[in-house]
């Protein structure tokens, strides 16, 4: 199937007082309607930023942005604002980490989703009205016609951020990109904005993009995953794939950073030792050698590209063996630690 | 909100009183002259002096003659007389409150205008010559003292001493309801000179505040639903922003309906602020507690209505 999005060699680099952050260093990815693309990565991957700049919202003097979007057979970094505004909230919307801080104090919460509904489609303020009531049905809130008129603080956080997803849906997006959707919300509510996400991609055969920090969030909704880590792709798979088969060593190291339920209690958790680079001054190999248990010299030389990496549509940035690398997750995942991975990675202890 | 506003109210009767207690206190702690001195003149004898303190009240103790003047307000709404022509102060002040009410509603209407506009533009094109001749010449706005300010601007544009002779000069002033047209020109100048010194504060205040707003979240949502920039810069972040200035503007307007003496004084104009200046300078104390207990009002007043307002403004705030 035709992909509705394409990013190739996404690059957003900001000019700041301290130097020029790399924040997205030559990203690729693409997205088939009706489908879930989860992108993962901690704070500072680049993982935000990749998703503003889709929709402009990081356009500015001091901006470099480079590559190709492509949607709908249209460049989204080439054209014009005036264009790009038409696209932002209409085929592509958005939702956002706090929706206390995201929605508009000031204004009632109807009248927030009137206002995007009236940016996209030409309808009265009553009809803008009536669908702003339909839209809260849909995303679940209770007496939506009530509603409507109630201010965001008299909303609670899950609340918010249903409101924010039915104004994000307001002119029918064929792609949401949900960047860290449900970061700010108490666990339990976690699930269920995921699950109503989940059913809303179902229902309006919208694809989406989940942006977050948590693989959990990812594991049930995304079809496919792609890692990031400074400013790059380090793996993408699908979900299911990613799960069994990971075949980056940060990707290693995010999954066997989870806690699991079967795990004897007072067992540490495993951290990735030290911190990501800075995004200014970059390692010159792979940006994750500092970091990595397995790096050799070899990884020094130059950041590796994507390669396959067994499964179908798997690939990862790594320049070790690929079956060497299978292996060395075998181990892992069988309750190994780093040495025994190296024996069979071939990296000297 | 009724049962807020009711205690409110209650404070602004507490204030007043206690402003009043100590306008009356200052002028006997800090005795500027001798009001029966001054109204009996310079040859009078001792006797004439004594008899005229005598007849103005001013040999009863000084609680006494505080409580008379509290009493006579509270039974009669009388506030005394002035000691200099005798007349009654309510009537004196009330005939210059429409000459101050002029200076301060005009200037202030053209203080915020020119102060959102350029506080706007500023903001938007942040770090432009534009952005950074208008904050400069904002600072020079600030610094300037308003009186040197009515000055240089008689000297440049009063049509009787001007360079360029263009607007009514000092002294011209003549209630709206005599001469409207020359009550506009001769308030154009103190117009101007209020409003530069206010605007450029205001616009200096805007500008900080939309930069900030425009860096919030619901800025990013509003650009994210396709709003156009003007739209989210206009509606999103000028609402925001506006709200702070209007708590500033409640205050300066009410601090300026109290008399804004030293535009009065250099442009001369019949209002309360000359009235005070006046009534200090002649240790008039009926006239000087009736200007400062007007002024005083004005700014208490001004406080209420604020709080009043910002409950309406922001959703967020509920008294009680």
């Amino acid at each position: 199937m035709a992909p509705l999005l394409e990013i190739k060699d996404l690059k957003v680099s900001f000019d700041t007082d301290d130097g020029v952050v790399h924040a997205v260093d030559g990203v690729s990815w693409s997205i088939e309607p009706g489908k879930t693309l989860g992108i993962v990565g901690e704070s500072g991957s680049g993982k935000t930023v990749g998703g503003l700049s889709l929709l402009g919202l990081t356009r500015s003097a001091r901006t470099e942005i480079s590559g190709e979007a492509i949607f709908d057979g249209r460049n989204l970094l080439d054209l014009s604002d005036e264009e790009l505004r038409s696209v932002r909230g209409g085929p592509i919307s958005m939702i956002f980490q706090d929706p206390l801080s995201s929605l508009h104090p000031y204004f009632r919460v109807g009248s927030q989703i009137v206002e995007a509904i009236q940016a996209h489609q030409k309808l009265s303020d009553a009809e803008a009205r009536d669908r702003a009531i339909e839209l809260l049905g849909l995303v679940g809130i209770p007496d939506p016609a009530l509603r409507v008129d109630s201010w965001p603080h008299e909303f609670s956080g899950g609340m918010r951020q249903r409101a924010m997803i039915a104004m994000a849906l307001a002119n029918e997006p064929k792609l949401l990109i949900a960047d860290e959707p449900t970061t700010a919300l108490d666990v339990t509510v976690q699930a269920q904005v995921l699950d109503l996400l989940d059913r809303l991609r179902n229902e309006l055969g919208m694809a989406m993009v989940i942006i977050t920090h948590d693989l959990g969030v990812v594991a049930q909704t995304a079809d496919e995953i792609a890692v990031m880590y400074a400013g790059r792709l380090v793996e993408r798979a699908s979900a299911e794939e990613l799960f069994s088969a990971p075949q980056h060593p940060y990707t290693w190291g995010l999954l066997r950073s989870i806690p699991r339920l079967d795990s004897p209690p007072g067992e540490p958790l495993i951290p990735i030792d030290g911190r990501p680079p800075s995004l200014i001054n970059r390692p010159t190999g792979c940006a994750f050698a500092p970091r990595c248990p397995y790096a050799g010299p070899s990884c020094l030389v130059e950041p590796p590209a994507l390669t396959p990496a067994g499964g179908v549509d798997h690939s990862a940035a790594c320049v070790l063996d690929v079956s060497a690398r299978a292996k060395a997750w075998k181990a892992l995942a069988a309750g190994g630690g780093p040495d025994d991975a190296k024996g069979i990675l071939g990296v000297e202890s | 909100m009724a049962r807020y506003i009711a205690r409110r109210l209650l404070w602004v009767a507490v204030l007043l009183f206690l402003v009043s207690l100590v306008t009356f206190v200052i002028f006997y702690v800090f005795p500027t002259a001798d009001p029966a001195q001054l109204r009996a003149g310079r040859h009078a004898s001792p006797a004439q002096v004594e008899q005229i303190r005598h007849r103005m009240g001013l040999d009863k103790p000084l609680l006494v003659q505080f409580g008379n003047y509290l009493r006579d307000i509270f039974t009669k709404g009388d506030f005394g007389y002035s000691y200099v022509n005798e007349q009654p102060v309510k009537e004196l002040i009330l005939a210059r409150v429409p000459a101050t009410i002029s200076v301060a509603v005009g200037a202030s209407i053209l203080w915020l205008f020119f102060g959102v506009l350029v506080g706007v533009i500023s903001a938007v094109r942040r770090r432009s010559k534009l952005d950074r001749t208008a904050m400069g010449l904002a600072l020079v706005g600030i610094s300037a003292p308003e009186y040197w300010l009515g000055l240089v601007a008689l000297y440049l544009f009063a049509d009787d001493i001007g360079l360029i002779p263009l607007f009514g000069s000092a002294n011209s002033y003549v209630p709206i309801t005599s001469d409207p047209f020359q009550w506009f020109n001769s308030l154009i100048l103190p117009w101007s000179v209020l409003a530069i010194s206010f605007a450029a504060f205001y616009s200096r205040l805007l500008r900080g505040n939309l930069l900030e707003v425009m860096g919030e979240d619901y800025i990013r949502t509003a650009r994210a639903k396709g709003l156009t920039e003007r739209r989210v810069v206009l509606k999103h972040g000028l609402r925001s922003a506006l709200t702070p200035i209007v708590t500033v503007f409640g205050m300066d307007l009410g601090l300026l309906l109290g008399g804004a003496v030293l535009i009065e004084v250099v442009f001369n104009i019949p209002g309360v602020g000359r009235q005070a200046y006046d009534a200090i300078l002649r240790a008039d104390l009926p006239m000087i507690q009736g200007t400062v207990l007007l002024g005083a009002f004005f700014i208490i007043f001004a406080n209420l209505v604020v709080d009043i307002v910002y409950a309406f403004l922001d959703p967020r705030v509920r008294y009680e």
